[in-house]
């Protein structure tokens, strides 16, 4: 992987800015480390650490009624945790953009996160959120900026799966 | 506070005094007992009044006071929504928001379904649950003399304020504010002067 094709974070990044993301909600994940850490340097960024992943979707529903843009940053286990909150954002047709780093596919090690990881898309579509994936690096912020449209045009809950062959590498390097 | 006394402390009186000055402040409402509360109080455009979603009140109190910062938000919910969602204290304690108060209208039960004792009847202690999760602002009221300083705290200490009234467990008529989320949520932007297509 070059550089310049290992840099995705930075370029959700840039991509958070000029979208005027300001409420970054997480429940960390490896595959979120560097975007985490470059929104905690931002000023700009309100950036609120979750104990459990359904606090983010109440959360970017009181930012949105209260005029605030936002994204929530999980991995692919606390989709399980926010199927309820989601019914929630459906009922209200609040903008909802999820980046979710994918565990339980390519290169797991951990067989405990298969279940979920296979369960992520076909809860999410059971409640009505729409879903994308990014496989490769190139596709990453093209698919954040199309969720972001579907998101906040459509009103609506909007996934991107960030493949686990696409942040998988880094993750398991160690 | 124990939990054996009789509770004095009625609802919707409270719920009904407290919005009596509420100038410009965004209510929110937790799923049940507390949006009929806040709906006999008076339905308004700054009311977020939650039909689902239990345990997500308070964390929409805080993303709403994240965003309008210089507005108070109140959250208005019972134990029960309240214990769904505990590790959102946490969350909001660690982003200390000033303008946040959140108010338990705690009766010891899961009201809406049949009375059901919650863990507040037993050992649980939601006041001592916020101190713990970092909150300084707590305040707490069993009686009249105890709920004047509450209200008033709710309504304007500086925050993050973490309120806790035992009231009593009581059948009372439904008072049902409007339902459709999406046009609850557009009546909030377009009072809050924050949706574009108004």
């Amino acid at each position: 992987m070059t550089r310049q094709e290992n840099d995705w974070p930075d370029r959700i990044y840039d991509l958070l800015g000029r979208l005027q993301l300001r409420q970054v909600a997480h429940v960390p994940d490896a595959g979120h480390k560097r975007l985490i850490e470059l929104c905690v340097a931002d000023s700009e960024k309100k950036v609120v650490t979750l104990t459990s992943e359904e606090e983010g979707v109440g959360l970017l529903t009181g930012a949105w009624l209260g005029g605030e843009k936002g994204v929530l940053l999980m991995q692919s286990s606390g989709i399980g945790n926010c199927i309820n909150a989601l019914a929630m954002v459906e009922s209200c047709r609040v903008p909802l953009l999820m980046l979710v780093a994918m565990r339980g596919e390519w290169g797991e090690f951990n067989p405990w996160q298969m279940p979920m990881g296979l369960a992520v898309e076909p809860v999410l579509k059971a409640i009505h959120a729409v879903v994308l994936r990014a496989e490769a690096a190139a596709d990453v912020v093209p698919t954040v900026e199309a969720a972001a449209g579907l998101a906040f045009n459509g009103q609506r809950a909007v996934a991107v799966l960030l493949s686990q062959r696409l942040i998988g590498s880094k993750r398991f390097a160690k | 506070m124990s939990n054996k006394k009789e509770k004095v402390l009625r609802r919707r009186a409270l719920v009904t005094r407290l919005l009596a000055e509420r100038d410009e402040m965004v209510v929110v409402s937790g799923l049940g007992s507390a949006t009929w509360d806040v709906a006999e109080a008076g339905d308004e455009p700054l009311n977020f009044p939650l039909w689902a979603g239990m345990g997500c009140a308070a964390m929409i109190g805080l993303g709403l006071a994240l965003a309008q910062p210089t507005r108070r938000v109140v959250v208005i919910t019972g134990d029960g929504e309240m214990l769904m969602g505990l590790g959102g204290l946490a969350t909001i304690a660690d982003q200390a928001p000033e303008n946040l108060a959140v108010l338990v209208l705690d009766n010891e039960s899961f009201g809406e379904t049949g009375g059901q004792p919650t863990p507040t009847a037993g050992l649980a202690d939601l006041a001592g649950i916020a101190r713990g999760a970092g909150f300084s602002a707590v305040f707490e009221a069993a009686d009249e003399a105890a709920l004047t300083p509450l209200i008033t705290a709710v309504r304007s200490a500086p925050g993050p304020v973490f309120a806790v009234a035992k009231v009593a467990l009581e059948t009372l008529p439904l008072v049902m504010p409007p339902k459709d989320g999406a046009f609850l949520k557009d009546r909030l932007r377009r009072a809050l002067g924050v949706d574009a297509s108004a």
